[in-house]
């Protein structure tokens, strides 16, 4: 069967459910959407539709990327504009079906049509989609991620078509027009690496799909994975192409467990359509794919630690040169790409590198998905053009800082990042200009601080995290993050000496330097920063043993306020330590031997009586 | 060597089925390992000498590769797992706070099991579920906005 044979039988099966005037509804169902209780509106939905008596089918669909509004469902019929609606519990669902199908109404967050509905704006014009232009999640919760006919009706595989129709050589230069780096941290162009995969020759050469998305706080890899699988894939097939690959694998997180199924099911029907196999479209070129579950390490992320990993072997990083695109897996040529960059590329293929290009800046072209947590009022997964401002990504897609509280910083790139202040919120976000600031693009992790947040205790969390997934192969990174977490608990304790702010800042430039691979280059990045922008909390903590946001827990001490407890037993019941005492109607006391500083009785206390000093 | 293999297997009768699903290659010993897990609970040295032998590799690489990797476990786990996210986003908005709390209730350390084998206590580097932090995974059901108080009584509804 020729492609466009492939492609229009693609449409005409998945027309009736991209129609948003046939009856349908639809839920996010990513592992967000599922936490947040999809699973528990899928089981209710068929009891309420039967009630009701309506014949209408229910469909799982991804992520739209608005974390903080999930559940999310979409309400289609012929008669009423698609609702989306959010925050859906089991015991709203039935007068959320009741209004729309009887009334065509209820209080929806959005219309998923042109025009505004009622109070609901399109779904374009929430204030969370404001700049957003959606490149990789261009099928986020638009598609049944398990169904190949969905993501071919909207333009699926049309690149691959076209790719396979051209010269390796060519298929580079469009990448090359495109300008698209890295998206997994470092940032290095993708031309250029293919290019190094593709001059080499071999027997044998793999494709390897980086989904081994490790970095504390950010999930952008499992979203594209959950919500569009095919796109990831498709420009996996591509790249092999490209270089002339035969086997790949996609290595994912066995965090993972949703991403890895519909990943599965993306192969297994891709395969079938001869997409994916043995003579793909036709072309003579063959390629195989298949996943590898991650066990558990960070540095696993790391190219030459993940090809050690594949081999069955300790995931350690090795000294490069040679580099894995001239011996990589089995001492065989291999290009390593990151998800989403990968999920770039079907749209580069398919629309040009030169569209690709308009969007970003001129070193950085093209959007970035984000993974937007943390103390923002509007939690996320975006995607915005290079060279945003980090102030237009917190205040207004991410709604600013709940409570009232003020903005301290954002932490970008993980555990290799670093914490940009208020004063350089105007920093426009792209490779260079983070780099200036100290932090790292990363894999695309922001997470908002507000004032309760400690920095000491930031950078204490971080070098806890790359202390522990060190994988102890070179000496500078094995013993230096060591080195710097303990100084950081010595500061959180309060028993650390005057000095210990510079001999820390001296031990994380020698990790920095001196260590083999990103982990240990990276990892005093969260140091670094904090004690750039933030030297004044470190300085409270070293001399006046103080920790000015409450946070650190051996500088903390919580009391009962005596005035202000009315003895309604509350903080009692909630302390997991027994460490408050007292009778009903009577004050309470806790006993800062027993307290374990969890907070529960301070969370507990409706009448503000517990204080932490 | 292969006389301690065919003792193991009649100890653990689920592992000659495993292990005959895999291929003799070096770069099968992850896959098989998690899949040992999946039957057994965690890898016992049993284990671990079986799958040298399958694959024809020294013991010792196969305690390498156990002991490098979080997800394997070198002993017996409790029947309810409880891990708690220490994700970034989890961390700034309480995480700590739910570990210690957990800790508290059910006296062990993370990383540890319950004399009674109930429970095993783990933090886990992050779920990617961020946007609903703190986060706690049950055994397979995730929480998301949990408080300290909240995290107990689901440990108390278990017990």
């Amino acid at each position: 069967m020729t492609f466009s044979e492939i492609q229009s039988r693609a449409q005409a099966a998945a027309e009736p459910f991209l129609d948003s005037r046939r009856p349908r509804i639809l839920v996010g169902a990513s592992t967000c959407g599922k936490a947040a209780g999809a699973d528990d509106l899928l089981a209710a939905l068929p009891g309420h539709l039967k009630e009701m008596d309506l014949d209408i089918e229910v469909s799982q669909v991804g992520c739209l990327g608005l974390c903080y509004a999930e559940p999310l469902v979409e309400l289609r019929s012929a008669e009423h504009p698609p609702l989306l609606f959010s925050g859906v519990t089991t015991e709203s669902l039935g007068g959320i079906l009741t209004a729309y199908y009887r009334h065509g109404g209820g209080s929806a967050l959005a219309t998923m049509g042109d025009q505004p509905h009622g109070d609901a704006p399109p779904f374009e014009q929430l204030p969370m989609l404001e700049g957003q232009v959606r490149v990789v999640s261009r099928n986020f919760g638009r598609i049944d991620p398990e169904n190949i006919d969905h993501y071919m009706a909207r333009g699926g595989y049309a690149g691959l078509a076209r790719a396979v129709e051209m010269d390796p050589a060519e298929v580079i230069d469009e990448v090359r027009t495109s300008g698209l780096r890295g998206r997994g941290g470092a940032g290095f162009p993708v031309a250029t690496k293919w290019n190094f995969c593709c001059n080499e020759e071999a027997d044998q050469k793999y494709m390897i799909c980086n989904a081994d998305e490790g970095d504390p706080g950010a999930f952008m890899d499992r979203s594209v994975l959950e919500s569009d699988p095919h796109s990831t894939l498709e420009g996996m097939i591509v790249g092999a192409y490209a270089i002339g690959a035969s086997e790949g694998y996609i290595y994912v997180r066995a965090e993972y467990p949703l991403a890895i199924t519909r990943t599965e099911r993306a192969i297994e029907q891709a395969t079938a359509y001869g997409l994916l196999g043995d003579n793909i479209l036709g072309s003579g070129f063959s390629f195989h794919a298949k996943i590898k579950k991650g066990a558990g390490a960070f540095v696993c992320g790391e190219e030459t630690a993940m090809l050690a990993s594949i081999e069955g072997k300790r995931g350690m990083p090795r000294t490069r040169p040679p580099f894995p695109a001239q011996k990589g897996l089995h001492g065989k040529p291999t290009n390593i790409n990151n998800v989403e960059t990968l999920a770039n590329i079907p749209v580069i293929m398919a629309k040009g590198g030169a569209a690709f290009a308009q969007n970003g800046t001129e070193q950085s072209r093209g959007t970035k998905t984000f993974a937007l947590t943390g103390k923002i009022v509007r939690t996320g997964l975006i995607e915005v053009p290079l060279g945003t401002t980090l102030r237009h990504i917190v205040f207004d897609i991410g709604g600013g800082i709940p409570d009232g509280k003020a903005f301290k910083a954002v932490q970008t790139g993980g555990p290799s990042g670093g914490c940009i202040p208020a004063d350089l919120l105007d920093l426009p976000v792209d490779y260079e200009h983070l780099a200036e600031a100290g932090a790292i693009m990363g894999s695309g992790g922001l997470v908002a601080m507000d004032e309760d947040t400690c920095m000491v205790d930031v950078a204490r969390y971080f070098l806890e995290f790359t202390q522990a997934e060190s994988c102890g192969k070179c000496v500078p990174c094995r013993l230096g993050t060591r080195q710097l977490l303990q100084l950081l608990n010595s500061m959180a304790r309060g028993d650390s000496k005057p000095g210990d702010i510079d001999l820390m800042l001296d031990v994380a430039h020698s990790v920095k330097i001196a260590s083999l691979c990103g982990l240990g280059q990276t990892a005093p990045n969260p140091v670094l920063t904090t004690v750039k922008y933030y030297r004044d909390e470190y300085e409270s903590h070293v001399n006046d043993r103080r920790c000015p946001a409450h946070k650190c827990e051996g500088l903390l001490r919580y009391a009962v306020d005596a005035d202000a407890c009315t003895g309604c037993t509350a903080c009692l019941r909630a302390c997991p330590a027994e460490a408050v005492t007292g009778e009903p109607r009577e004050v309470h006391t806790i006993d800062p031997k027993k307290c374990i500083r969890c907070d529960a009785c301070y969370q507990a206390c409706k009448f503000n009586a517990i204080t932490k000093s | 060597m292969r006389r301690s293999v065919t003792a193991t297997a009649t100890h653990i009768p689920e592992l000659e089925s495993v292990l005959a699903r895999y291929s003799r290659e070096e770069s099968q010993l992850i896959p098989l390992l998690q899949d040992i897990q999946d039957h057994v609970g965690y890898i016992s040295s049993e284990s671990m000498q079986a799958a040298a032998a399958h694959l024809n590799i020294p013991e010792s690489s196969v305690y390498g590769v156990v002991t490098f990797y979080s997800q394997f476990y070198l002993t017996r786990q409790g029947r309810h797992k409880v891990r708690v996210c220490q994700g970034t986003a989890c961390h700034v908005r309480g995480a700590g706070e739910i570990i210690r709390a957990v800790s508290a209730r059910l006296g062990i350390k993370p990383g540890e099991t319950t004399k009674d084998f109930e429970f095993s206590v783990e933090r886990v580097a992050c779920f990617g579920s961020c946007a609903l932090a703190p986060v706690m995974v049950v055994n397979e059901k995730v929480y998301g906005n949990v408080t300290p108080e909240m995290a107990i009584r689901i440990l108390d509804e278990l017990t």
